[in-house]
């Protein structure tokens, strides 16, 4: 019998990558959608077997609640949804298999062969850590993500917006 | 058997992996996103398994949360321009938006 934390990693490892096949394979965008869904709780269940705990909540709230929405949105704003047989189709699927192939060998040769300094800790909540970091060492930082979400965010309202035009700019 | 970094490694890389497959092979520009998602998510969770074993400070998670902000506002942004092309082309496969070719 395992320890409770490794069977818990491979439980929400396997979600995580499960779903991520779903999303890369699947001939639906809506299931490809949707499977994101399973793909984002998994990752944040990681983080948590990571003492990040803030992070996982976060991960859950903006990904799940906001992204994943918007996704959908956009999805059914977009997709006819008669023709639902392929709405998601692949191509030069050899070549890209190959390719990642590749990039996968070196990624693995290099998390094997390097000596990474590991020292065991324990899992310890790190909200308090993090929340002064952010009001300390990173509060530039922190100002700029802000104004970078009102620039997003009205950018976005922007460009989605239908321009209405009024009498005197139609003549 | 204990889990140590290696196997959080492996698991981003694959996650990354599958989300580069995405990006490569998708047609569907929403799809493509999807893929741009997977491969950000793959990066924080390196971000934190690194955190977590090696350095021990709080840097690591600072930057996830940067990941995160940046990949919230880039969706919003995509998914805004993927309306504006719906509106002009009236389809958002990536391989029918030739209207520089001719």
């Amino acid at each position: 019998m395992p320890p409770i934390k490794t069977l818990m990693f491979f439980m929400l490892a396997s979600l995580a990558l499960g779903s991520a096949g779903a999303v890369a394979f699947s001939r639906n965008i809506i299931h490809s959608a949707l499977a994101l869904l399973g793909t984002f709780l998994g990752v944040a269940g990681l983080y948590v077997t990571l003492s990040a705990d803030f992070l996982a909540a976060t991960q859950v709230l903006v990904y799940v609640g906001g992204t994943l929405t918007l996704i959908l949105f956009a999805v059914m704003l977009t997709a006819r949804i008669e023709d639902m047989k392929v709405s998601n189709p692949s191509q030069a699927m050899l070549p890209a298999v190959a390719l990642v192939g590749v990039v996968l060998l070196v990624l693995g040769k290099v998390a094997a062969t390097t000596a990474w300094a590991v020292n065991e800790r324990a899992t310890n909540p790190s909200s308090a850590r993090l929340g002064h970091a952010f009001l300390g060492d990173y509060l530039l930082p922190f100002e700029i993500g802000s104004v970078v979400l009102l620039a997003a965010m009205i950018g976005s309202v922007v460009l989605a917006r239908r321009a209405v035009k009024r009498d005197w700019e139609r003549e | 058997m204990v889990v140590g970094l290696v196997h959080y490694l492996t698991v981003a890389a694959v996650l990354f992996g599958l989300g580069l497959l995405t990006v490569m092979t998708r047609k569907n520009a929403v799809g493509i996103l999807l893929g741009v998602e997977l491969i950000l998510n793959a990066a924080a969770l390196n971000f934190i398994a690194f955190e977590h074993f090696v350095v021990g400070d709080i840097a690591g998670q600072v930057f996830t949360v940067f990941i995160i902000v940046l990949a919230a506002s880039e969706a919003a942004i995509a998914l805004a321009i993927v309306l504006t092309v719906y509106r002009n082309f009236r389809t958002i496969m990536a391989d029918s938006m030739t209207s520089l070719k001719n």
